[in-house]
């Protein structure tokens, strides 16, 4: 009798990966697919955006870093996102897979927020005369980049495993909560309480290139991101899963 | 609770309990800034608002490892975790001793530092007011911070990254009234968005330091 | 082959080289502590058994 919808046993059978075993079989099995994959895109993406991409009249040909710099951004946030559902998971359902997820996924993130903010800052010069900008997109990325480095850095500073679990955990969600704060605040800072126009780079770019031929190469360029995001968050969970398990060889071990 | 508070606070006050150090730390920046930009009396002015609001966070978070570690090193706060108080309420008992012992003297004697740096009559009394209301936050964030880096040891500086960046809403708003201020525009919205944070942090924080508290004492 | 980058060429270079070394960086990064732990994980796995 087929009465459960595909929606519901998608859910059940995505959160089979909670298990271990099953997580890196199913891991293992894609990941070949997933390396070739971004391979594909990521390199499509980038070479049609470099090569062969006209000039943008107002831009000149620094438009072609908006291939780098929009994806990094959003996978900066979604490595963001990432953090955050993973560390509810573990703090309401106590399953390794997903808080090790958001182990794995952190130093990713952290480095797309780097390209974001390096990438930006790089664009801004010839657009704004100077490297830097306190535009509130950019602070925000810089705020971003802090929490991550916190979180990577309280991870680290924890012998324990199960207790640095639940610490990061606990910080993901507080720093949740102060990140949106800080999202208002930064607008609040740069422009009153009026949303001003600030001319945003990307976002001027995005606007008059969504129709025409830019756009193509940038959604290769977004899916090879994406791609990669997703592999070496597989290979990230692995080595965590894997190290966890080593640890409890090597206590077992000596406790012999 | 209310013997927790006292305790910390008389704690804090006796000697080698650090009370003035974070007020030395304070005045000791502020007499640094005219040294690395310059004695021009009016760019001191323009800077001196985020300066004095900069000056006193870092002078608050000084001494936020403390609010549990010395308890948490000769296992007074196991004590504390099997009497009857709940852990939320220990950690309110000390940050708010933290507050009175370090924001609040700060908040109080940050318009006169403000005059080594040119800040106006305005601008002052703005100061004052938002620091009066903005270092609860402060304690009470960085408190929280202190209850997840508590069994790390030399966590100090660990700590110092955590809650630098959950300073940053406060710390903008702070200094932007104070601004404001000088200015002569009014500064009213800032000073309630600051409250704001305040009361938001008693909110949710007692519960998530709990937790931590909890975590750590395991 | 190389399209003509203009007056913008050291940004553009810039931007490419910073963003592919980062992402290169992350990538061996991952993949050596993959392939440390995997042996590791073997030989204790192989001790355990013997």
């Amino acid at each position: 009798m087929n009465s459960t919808s595909t929606s519901k046993r998608l859910w059940d059978a995505f959160w089979q990966l909670a298990n271990p075993k099953v997580f890196m079989g199913w891991s293992g099995r894609w990941l070949p697919w997933l390396v070739g994959l971004t391979i594909l895109f990521l390199g499509s993406g980038l070479i049609w955006g470099f090569f062969f991409t006209p000039d943008d009249t107002r831009q000149g040909s620094t438009v072609k870093i908006i291939y780098l710099h929009v994806p990094a951004a959003l996978m900066a946030i979604n490595g963001y996102l990432l953090m955050f559902v993973g560390s509810l998971v573990w703090l309401i359902r106590r399953q390794h897979v997903s808080v090790l997820a958001a182990k794995a996924a952190a130093p990713v993130g952290m480095t797309m927020t780097l390209i974001a903010l390096a990438t930006g800052a790089i664009w801004g010069q010839p657009m704004w005369g100077t490297y830097w900008v306190w535009d509130p997109r950019l602070t925000s990325f810089l705020i971003l980049f802090l929490f991550y480095a916190g979180y990577i850095a309280l991870w680290a500073a924890i012998e324990d495993d199960d207790t640095a679990a639940d610490l990061t955990s606990v910080l993901a969600l507080v720093g949740s909560v102060f990140a949106l704060l800080s999202r208002y605040a930064v607008l609040f800072w740069s422009q009153g309480l009026h949303q001003g126009t600030t001319v945003n780079l990307a976002d001027g770019a995005k606007q008059e290139n969504i129709s025409n031929v830019f756009f193509q190469p940038l959604f290769l360029s977004m899916a090879g991101f994406g791609l990669l995001f997703v592999t070496l968050l597989l290979i990230g969970t692995r080595t965590e899963l894997r190290r966890r398990r080593l640890k409890v060889l090597q206590v077992r071990e000596r406790m012999q | 609770m209310i013997q927790l508070f006292m305790r910390d606070i008389g704690l804090a006050v006796r000697s080698g309990g650090g009370f003035g150090l974070a007020l030395i730390f304070f005045l000791i920046v502020v007499v640094l800034i005219p040294f690395a930009l310059g004695p021009d009396q009016f760019a001191l002015a323009l800077v001196a608002p985020g300066v004095l609001w900069l000056g006193a966070l870092l002078a608050c978070l000084l001494s936020l490892d403390r609010i549990f570690g010395l308890d948490y090193e000769d296992g007074s706060l196991d004590l504390l975790a099997s009497s009857p108080l709940p852990l939320e309420s220990v950690y309110i008992a000390k940050a708010a001793a933290h507050w009175l012992t370090t924001g609040l003297p700060l908040a109080l004697a940050a318009p006169l530092l403000g005059v080594l740096l040119n800040l106006s009559f305005d601008a002052g009394m703005a100061l004052c007011f938002s620091l009066l209301l903005g270092t609860p936050a402060l304690s009470l964030i960085g408190a929280f911070g202190a209850t997840l880096t508590l069994g790390i040891k030399r966590g100090g500086l660990l700590l110092s990254l955590l809650v630098l960046p959950l300073y940053v809403p406060t710390l903008i708003f702070g200094a932007q009234a104070v601004r404001s201020a000088s200015l002569g525009q009014p500064f009213d919205v800032p000073l309630v968005l600051i409250l704001a944070i305040s009361l938001g942090a008693v909110a949710i924080l007692p519960f998530a330091s709990g937790a931590a508290l909890r975590i750590n004492l395991r | 082959m190389m399209p003509d980058l203009g007056k913008y060429a050291v940004e553009v270079m810039g931007s490419y080289g910073v963003s592919l070394l980062a992402l290169a960086l992350l990538c061996v990064v991952y993949i050596r502590r993959s392939s440390l732990v995997k042996r590791a994980l073997i030989t204790a796995e192989a001790r355990k058994d013997a």
